[in-house]
């Protein structure tokens, strides 16, 4: 079967984000009032061919781990579904 | 004995040619290797220059760290051999495990390309040995992402075991303590964002980056056979 996979890459808590702080920075100068803890991190996509749903996250887990996020600072959340 | 250094190129690899040239107006033979490479045998050291290895694409290291050549990188350093990271070297290393902590865009997003002035904080590492601690040294910085992060645990073991190798005297980056360079536990694998090779000629503005790079050739060559500590053994 196939899955679409969303692995979403973002800061860990305590990590200062100048990306996030500076997009902040900016709300107020376009009119926009009321908005705080920006942070700015990555989506990925991708497709995995798997015998079920449980496999799927599984080898999402792994490219997670091993090359998408940095655990040093970094820290990832993962959805599994089925292909659309 | 001439040493022998390998500077390693990725695709995106862009300071190799001024490690080389830095590396042999000091006597070495440097040479380029490949990251197809899948062995250093015959080098004495080991060099990660900078540049944007595999397009910096992830983040920077993230892919580069995946090279064939960094399998043999790991075992040079693990054999005891000088490796040094400069700039997206120092990244490249971090990502492997080689060095702890990661690099962070910049406090301030701003894209540092200045010279600063840094401290030599020990000399228990091969690019700062026979360099006295508290020596301040003019060495260009030319990075986005040199903004160096460990957690509490790892800042107070890098403290206590002395690895802290370079400090910035102005902080230009938001490093954590000022860091600027570090080193594993044997002090043979360093890794600092400065760049030593950009400040090893007059015609430079700065020759401050010699001081460092004699030591790693010095390394270099008590490996390569012709040093005191091989004429000893």
């Amino acid at each position: 079967m196939r899955f679409d996979v969303l692995v979403e890459v973002k800061l860990r808590p305590g990590i200062a984000d100048p990306q996030g702080a500076t997009v902040e920075r900016a709300l107020p100068a376009l009119g926009f009032a009321g908005i705080d803890t920006v942070r700015v991190g990555k989506a990925i996509r991708f497709a995995v061919e798997a015998a079920d749903e449980e496999g799927a996250r599984t080898q999402a887990v792994e490219v997670t781990d091993r090359l998408l996020s940095n655990p040093v600072i970094e820290e990832a959340e993962i959805t599994v579904g089925p292909a659309r | 004995m001439t040493s022998r250094v390998g500077v390693v190129v990725f695709p995106g690899t862009n300071c190799e040619h001024d490690v080389v040239a830095a590396l042999g107006s000091l006597g070495a033979a440097a040479e380029l290797v490949w990251h197809g490479a899948d062995s250093l045998a015959g080098l004495d050291a080991v060099v990660l220059p900078g540049g944007f290895a595999h397009g910096d694409y992830l983040r920077p290291g993230a892919l580069a760290r995946f090279s064939p050549v960094m399998e043999a990188v790991a075992r040079f350093a693990a054999e005891g051999g000088p490796v040094v990271g400069i700039c997206n070297g120092f990244q490249v290393l971090t990502e492997a495990g080689l060095l702890p902590g990661a690099l962070q865009k910049n406090a301030g997003l701003r894209f540092l390309c200045t010279t600063v002035t840094i401290r030599v904080e020990t000399s228990r590492s091969v690019l700062t040995s026979g360099v006295a601690p508290g020596t301040e040294l003019r060495i260009p910085i030319n990075h986005f992402e040199g903004n160096y992060t460990c957690d509490e645990d790892t800042l107070a073991r890098l403290r206590d075991e002395d690895r802290i190798v370079f400090r910035y005297v102005e902080n230009p980056n938001g490093s954590v303590d000022g860091i600027a360079g570090v080193s594993n536990e044997g002090g043979n694998v360093v890794g600092l964002m400065p760049h030593p090779e950009r400040a090893s000629a007059a015609i430079l503005g700065s020759t401050d980056g010699i001081v460092l790079l004699r030591a790693l050739l010095a390394s270099a060559g008590l490996r390569s056979g012709s040093g005191p500590a091989a004429l000893a053994g």
